[in-house]
């Protein structure tokens, strides 16, 4: 029965190519290298008037380096805020209690991140704190009504 | 030393009624197939001869009336029961109906496969045997599509004996053959009869042929049973349905003329 | 004008007739899954049949889209002055939709209408219905074989024609465009989501491989058994299996990427 071995050699090859690709597509395309490095999280908060174009699993950097996602956004009805819900990852844990959150564009058309830049203070954010100092996105539409502005001011 | 069955009946069928769509198939058909004989079941074109082999095999069931094969009521069996009654039976396709993409050994072989654990060894030594049987033990690695007709039936019988079934049903198994072969096939119907002790049921219009090994006919026309007996009773019957079949007049009961209007109605027309 | 109107009742009662035929076949199909465990050698043998043979037409067809892709794309990014993002526009298009489509359609025209003409010669000779008369059911012995190979080859054609495709986009891109290597792939990496991107893509090329086997089997086993017919049932095959896979893409892409 020569023939069916080496139809079973060809569906062999066939199923190893297939998996290949799979394989191939996973560890050379995809993002799978930096999500299995990716370890336990502790959760902060930050409260945002305006969190423009932000998305769930949006980044959140320090200095330009990622430390953390976002992993929620909620809006508070009592003081109609945005409530941002941050995962950072756990050996980031020692941000000062006077960090700021800012949200930043990465590059001209590019999606938004938050941008934490740590303060001074010798208390530590833990697990459930907040970050009480936040910038809201820039929303476009504001800044030429605001440049407008300044220009029919200026020329008076 | 061959039992005698000559007094009992493998296929009783009753008040058989099946229609297609519009037309009655069958309309009230009785019949009586006896252990150990060939049975023939003849009759014009399109009497749905082919009809009663599928209702005796269970792929079709009757509107009314009731197939027994073997003390069994095939039309009431469960998908079990039916596919176990199956492989006592087998069922000689016009076509031959062999799988296309297997050798000749690989056909024959295929029930044997299927339905027992034997081992290769012994399935071999079995197909063998059935080959042998039917001549083509040699022709045992060509595949179908290097068949004649008549190849191609016998290697089909082959396969249809395959596991010793009690009997067998023929469809058409001598249209369009040449004289040989035609001759090869119906010795071969004759000696599986008597060698194997098998019931044969010969579905077929082939008078001569078919006459010369039956030893019993039912002449079915228009959904019921015209004529029945032996070869001889029916030649010399006085029914003139009976005479115009086994004689072959081209007008009698069944017209020449397709029903139509007045010839002369017709010709006139373009006037 | 009322005979329009019976016609199209008629058609409408016809369609679902079919439909009603073709799910019961699918469950008996499914009820025979259990008895292919001892049988894998016919199993093996069909995806010989439906995988191993349609692997050239997937090759060159994934490596000329992913080339295409890279060309395209450089040419309306280059205007923004992103062109560096080539990479990930290539993937995201292979990985998301691409691939399992387009290998989809591709199986549909080359192992679907292959299936169908074969299933239908098999009924016309009467094979299906002497294996019948053996005792041996037709369903289990030759679709289901066919069925799961089907569904198994789909998601794995798929992955080549992507991985292909991306490979092609490569070439185009860096090594014919000028892209810069490096950005290529991190951008790509960066955005291509394994859950997201790559996981649904597999999905969906199951989705397709059920779907497109299905109606390959169907219309071969339900074919009328004459040379018209069985011609007639493998031209359904490839259109319905186009119709079938582009409605279930729209379906599944607005399920899975509707919310981003």
């Amino acid at each position: 029965m020569d023939q069916s071995r080496t139809l079973e050699i060809w569906v062999g090859v066939f199923i190893a190519l297939g998996l290949a690709a799979l394989v191939v597509l996973a560890m050379q395309v995809s993002n799978l290298a930096s999500y299995t490095r990716e370890e336990s999280v502790y959760h902060l908060t930050a409260r945002f008037d305006n969190i423009g174009g932000l998305k769930v699993r949006s980044p959140v950097s320090v200095g330009g380096v990622r430390v953390g996602r976002v992993d929620g956004i909620d809006f508070d009805m009592n003081t109609f805020e945005a409530v941002v819900s941050l995962a950072i990852a756990s050996r980031y844990n020692k941000f000062p209690a006077d960090t700021s959150a800012q949200i930043f564009t990465a590059g001209l058309l590019g999606e938004q991140y938050v941008a934490l830049e740590p303060g001074g203070d010798t208390e530590v954010l833990k697990d459930g704190g907040e970050i009480h100092l936040t910038q809201s996105a820039l929303v476009l539409e504001q800044i030429i009504g605001q440049f407008l502005y300044n220009k029919a001011d200026g020329s008076k | 030393m061959k039992p005698d069955y000559s007094d009992d009946v493998l296929v009783r069928i009753r008040g058989l009624r099946f229609a297609r769509g519009e037309r009655w198939i069958f309309d009230g058909v009785d019949l009586d197939i006896r252990r150990g004989r060939v049975t023939a079941i003849m009759g014009p074109s399109g009497t749905g001869k082919t009809t009663l082999l599928r209702l005796i095999g269970g792929q079709l069931k009757p509107h009314q009336g009731s197939i027994q094969v073997d003390g069994l009521d095939v039309p009431k069996l469960g998908r079990k029961a039916l596919y176990e009654l199956r492989k006592r039976m087998g069922l000689l396709f016009q076509s031959g109906a062999l799988m296309t993409d297997m050798s000749v050994f690989d056909n024959v072989a295929f029930p044997l496969r299927e339905h027992t654990r034997l081992n290769e060894s012994m399935i071999r030594d079995l197909v063998m045997l059935k080959l042998h049987a039917v001549g083509l033990r040699g022709a045992r690695d060509l595949m179908p599509a290097e068949l004649s007709g008549g190849m191609l039936r016998r290697v089909a019988l082959a396969r249809t004996i395959a596991l010793d079934p009690m009997m067998i049903m023929y469809d058409e198994p001598f249209a369009g053959q040449d004289p040989i072969s035609m001759g090869a096939l119906v010795q071969l119907i004759h000696l599986l009869n008597e060698a194997l002790g098998l019931t044969s049921i010969i579905v077929s219009h082939d008078v001569a042929e078919t006459a010369s090994i039956a030893d019993d006919i039912y002449l079915i026309s228009d959904g019921k049973v015209v004529g029945h007996g032996t070869p001889e009773e029916l030649n010399n019957s006085r029914s003139p349905w009976v005479d115009q079949f086994m004689h072959g007049l081209p007008d009698g009961p069944v017209p020449f003329h397709y029903p139509a209007r007045p010839y002369f109605a017709d010709l006139m027309e373009g006037v | 004008m009322i005979e329009r109107l019976q016609q199209l009742g008629r058609s409408g009662l016809l369609f679902f007739e079919r439909l009603g035929r073709g799910v019961l076949f699918l469950l008996q199909v499914l009820a025979g899954a259990w008895e292919l465990v001892p049988r894998l050698a016919l199993l093996i043998r069909q995806i010989y049949a439906i995988g191993v043979l349609s692997l050239l037409i997937i090759l060159i067809s994934g490596l000329f889209v992913g080339m295409v892709l890279g060309l395209q794309g450089y040419n309306t990014l280059v205007d923004f002055g992103a062109e560096e993002s080539l990479g990930v526009m290539v993937a995201l298009s292979l990985v998301r939709e691409l691939g399992p489509v387009v290998s989809a359609l591709l199986f549909a025209g080359r192992a679907g209408s292959a299936l169908t003409a074969e299933i239908g010669i098999m009924k016309a000779t009467e094979q299906l219905s002497s294996m019948e008369m053996m005792a041996v059911d037709p369903v289990r012995r030759v679709i289901v074989p066919r069925f799961f190979a089907g569904l198994l080859s789909m998601p794995l054609l798929a992955a080549i024609f992507s991985a292909v495709g991306v490979y092609g986009g490569y070439f185009v891109a860096v090594g014919l465009l000028g892209v810069d290597d490096g950005s290529f792939w991190s951008q790509m990496q960066a955005k291509v989501d394994i859950y997201d991107d790559i996981r649904n893509g597999i999905i969906k090329s199951f989705v397709f491989g059920f779907v497109v086997t299905w109606i390959a089997l169907f219309e071969g086993y339900d074919a009328l058994p004459t040379s018209e017919g069985v011609s007639r049932a493998t031209t359904r095959t490839v259109v319905h299996s186009a119709f079938a896979v582009l409605g279930l893409d729209f379906v599944l892409t607005a399920l899975m990427f509707g919310d981003i």
